[in-house]
């Protein structure tokens, strides 16, 4: 398989930039924001990717979505990342469809999600920087589990009817067994959700988990076995946070190439100068780079490949130092108006500085390489 | 199954019979580069069985057609023979800037009489080429070269100068530009062949900071060219020299790939460091250097596959070899730099047997000239601003 889109792909990649352009552009975000919304994000928008077939994408025909893979799912986060679009596409429609993929929650849940009436939240995070470890307690109680703990990070937690949970059945935090993923309706007894607003203006929520019962049947996957769902999950997720980062980051180049190329200094077009053209071009090639390393992970991905994992850190990693480079240099090559909240390069900073952080940040999966390579 | 999996099983037996086993051993030293031409005398019998036996099935340019000596291979079953040669780890059977850079420029400039001449002994690896391009006076500012051809009938008579002609002393014939009309720059420019052995043709091998001589300077005294080897139009050599730059940026960019297997940088640090109790390299620093460089490697990596598929699929934008040369050159850099700190004083023995004869020193400085060599990474990085970016010109 060649690491270019195909022409079905490529015609979806148009349908999707098209279609978040007009009805998410960056000025729907900044009107969110400035309503002082407190949702996070727009559900008639939400609704309207359910009628694209967006929401379904990652679910089988069998199950009513449109069986595609994360090439598909790519195009469509790089043209929400591009626009800034506030929206529980990634959260929902990639990374909980995959953890709840081929378990009997999948039946429960996904009716909801492929309609655009069900958004999902992934409780994973426990600290400031993400890891891999999961010290949040399920007990056994009654019929069911009792979870006690408190997760962070929670984007849409504070709104979404399911939680994706990782929790500890057994051993100590830092073990690779005795994890288990668990689907809580968000409206069950005793789960607090606190919003908070983000530097991005998005909102994610710190959750508390006061003794919440849940019944056995809550599990997705194997009890002491949620590495599995959850590493489903996490690959997904970071794929996509990636894919998305290739739309923000090439989306603030965009806007900086138009830039050099319009504003005058000295009588002349900023652009014509070499230490800006050297600059643009060094961003362009990791940008470049960054892309391939994005498409590699979707399709090792797809294909069910055993190098996906390392393929995937690479591709966080990547897009995590080159978009980066990208919002940077967009803000210092704009000069003055690039600090200005009315100019909306300065959002595409605060997005890639949210997104770089999702899921583990470059340091985090250089380190995740360094140690499957054994060093 | 499909037509490709049956290559692919076909391919996967022929290479399991037909190479040597000692072709596939990582490569130890530039020593162990097999070049062909017409002197093989340095070749070792398992290189030249390799060459020979791929040179014969068209599979040193699987991707060429088979009557100019290639194995007329589609894009996707030249994929399929680089992925089995990669599996069993096999050499490059030879290097050849023949195939690299003048075998492309012929297929699309050359005339038939000069492909159906020329291409076949590339492919075979009968004749070494190199390339007459930079002169003392014409380095970044390749056009305002001077070497003249002066038009005598049935033949062009050459005088001037060329410098950093890479193997020119071990070469057999050389692709050459020289100024057939000193009124306009770029448009007097004409792409002419010779051989070597030429009368009025030496060379003078240039001794470089890693202490081997890989470039020469080239000397023009009156060398005649018969005028059946110039490629392309008169004037229009320009052209083709451009185009022939493109397919030499590809194979530089290539060089920060590194090899297959083992991990030379990983292994070094492991060697000379070792781990902590935790398994991780006892120096946190540089393991953190490491870490992020191999980020960087491996995505690009993914990047020269996207490469190629887009080249081949003629999707690629003309001026991205630019963009490979800047990121594959600036990236081999960086990889010889932690190299050699991995490596700590142990590298430095420039001449001991333990580093074989300062082997990773020698290397480490060679990689020196990737971002110089075949147009500069400040080059590259105005070409992809002009072209690619279309920013305003100065």
């Amino acid at each position: 398989m060649p690491l270019f889109l195909n022409d079905e792909q490529t015609m979806l990649r148009d349908t999707a930039k098209d279609f978040v352009a007009e009805h998410a552009p960056v000025g729907h975000m900044r009107a969110l924001r400035d309503a002082d919304d407190q949702t996070g994000f727009s559900r008639d928008l939400w609704k309207q990717f359910a009628e694209m077939g967006f929401t379904g994408m990652l679910i089988g025909e069998e199950q009513g979505g449109l069986g595609l893979g994360h090439v598909e799912a790519g195009v469509v986060l790089e043209a929400i990342g591009r626009n800034l679009s506030p929206s529980p596409f990634l959260t929902t429609a990639v990374a909980a469809v995959e953890a709840l993929k081929g378990s009997a929650q999948a039946e429960r849940w996904f009716p909801g999600i492929i309609a655009g009436d069900t958004v999902a939240a992934l409780a994973i995070d426990e600290g400031a920087k993400h890891r891999n470890a999961v010290a949040m307690k399920a007990e056994r109680s009654g019929n069911g589990f009792k979870l006690t703990g408190a997760k962070q990070f929670v984007t849409h937690g504070h709104v979404a009817d399911l939680l994706i949970v990782a929790a500890r059945t057994a051993g100590s935090a830092e073990d690779d067994e005795g994890v288990t993923l668990f689907a809580v309706p968000r409206d069950a007894a005793n789960v607090s959700a606190r919003a908070e607003r983000l530097t991005d203006a998005s909102l994610a929520a710190r959750i508390e988990f006061d003794g919440v019962e849940v019944d056995a049947d809550a599990v997705i996957g194997e009890v002491d076995a949620g590495r599995d769902p959850l590493g489903r999950l996490l690959r997904a997720g970071r794929t996509g946070a990636a894919a998305e980062m290739l739309g923000v980051g090439g989306g603030a180049m965009d806007m900086t190439l138009g830039y050099l190329k319009e504003r005058k200094q000295f009588g002349t077009l900023i652009g014509s100068y070499q230490a800006l053209q050297h600059r643009a071009a060094h961003l362009y090639s990791e940008m470049e780079v960054a892309r391939a390393a994005v498409l590699k992970a979707q399709q090792l991905l797809d294909a069910g490949d055993d190098r996906a994992d390392a393929a995937v850190s690479v591709a966080k990693a990547m897009t995590g130092i080159a978009t980066t480079l990208s919002v940077q240099e967009g803000v210092q090559m704009h000069g003055g108006i690039g600090m200005t909240d009315e100019y909306d390069i300065g959002f595409y900073m605060k997005r890639g500085r949210v997104l770089a952080e999702m899921f583990g940040d470059a340091n985090f999966h250089a380190d995740q390489l360094a140690r499957a390579a054994g060093y | 199954m499909t037509d490709l999996d049956t290559f692919r099983s076909e391919t996967r037996a022929w290479l399991e019979e037909n190479c040597p086993p000692e072709m596939r051993e990582p490569m130890r030293s530039d020593k162990d580069t097999a070049w062909g031409g017409r002197d093989q005398s340095d070749m070792t019998p398992a290189q030249k069985t390799w060459m020979d036996k791929m040179g014969a099935r068209g599979w040193t340019v699987p991707d060429w057609p088979k009557e100019y000596g290639g194995g007329g291979l589609s894009a996707a079953e030249t994929k399929v023979l680089r992925e089995e040669m990669a599996r069993i780890r096999a050499r490059n059977p030879l290097y050849s800037f023949g195939i690299s850079m003048l075998g492309p420029a012929l297929l699309k400039y050359g005339t038939e009489e000069q492909k159906k001449r020329f291409l076949p002994e590339i492919a075979r690896g009968e004749i070494r080429w190199c390339q007459g391009y930079s002169e003392p006076n014409a380095g970044s500012d390749l056009a305002s070269l001077a070497t003249s051809a002066e038009d005598k009938g049935d033949h062009f008579l050459v005088n001037g100068q060329k410098v950093w002609t890479s193997y020119a002393d071990k070469a057999d014939w050389i692709f050459c530009l020289v100024r057939t009309d000193k009124t306009t720059k770029q448009g007097g420019i004409s792409f002419v062949l010779f051989d070597m052995r030429t009368p009025g043709v030496s060379t003078k091998p240039i001794l470089l900071i890693s202490g081997y001589s890989p470039f020469c300077e080239t000397f023009f005294d009156n060398v005649k060219v018969p005028k059946e080897n110039l490629v392309g139009e008169l004037n229009r050599g320009w052209d083709v020299a451009k185009y022939l730059l493109g397919h030499e940026r590809e194979m530089i960019s290539g060089m920060g790939l590194g090899a297959g297997g083992k991990n030379p940088l990983i292994e070094g640090a492991l060697a000379t460091i070792g781990l902590d109790h935790d398994g991780r390299l006892a120096d946190p620093l540089l393991r953190a250097q490491i870490a992020m460089f191999e980020v960087r490697a491996r995505a690009f990596t993914a990047q020269s596959e996207r490469f190629i598929d887009e080249l081949k699929a003629g999707r690629a934008h003309p001026a991205q070899p630019s963009m490979m040369k800047y990121y594959g050159t600036e990236l081999n850099k960086s990889r010889h730099e932690l190299m050699m700190a991995a490596g700590g004083s142990d590298e430095l023995e420039w001449e001991s047997e333990a580093s074989r004869g300062g082997h990773t020193a020698r290397a480490w400085l060679r990689t020196k000239a990737n971002s110089i060599e075949g147009g500069t990474s400040e080059i590259q990085l105005n070409i992809i601003a002009k072209r690619i970016l279309e920013l305003p010109g100065a």
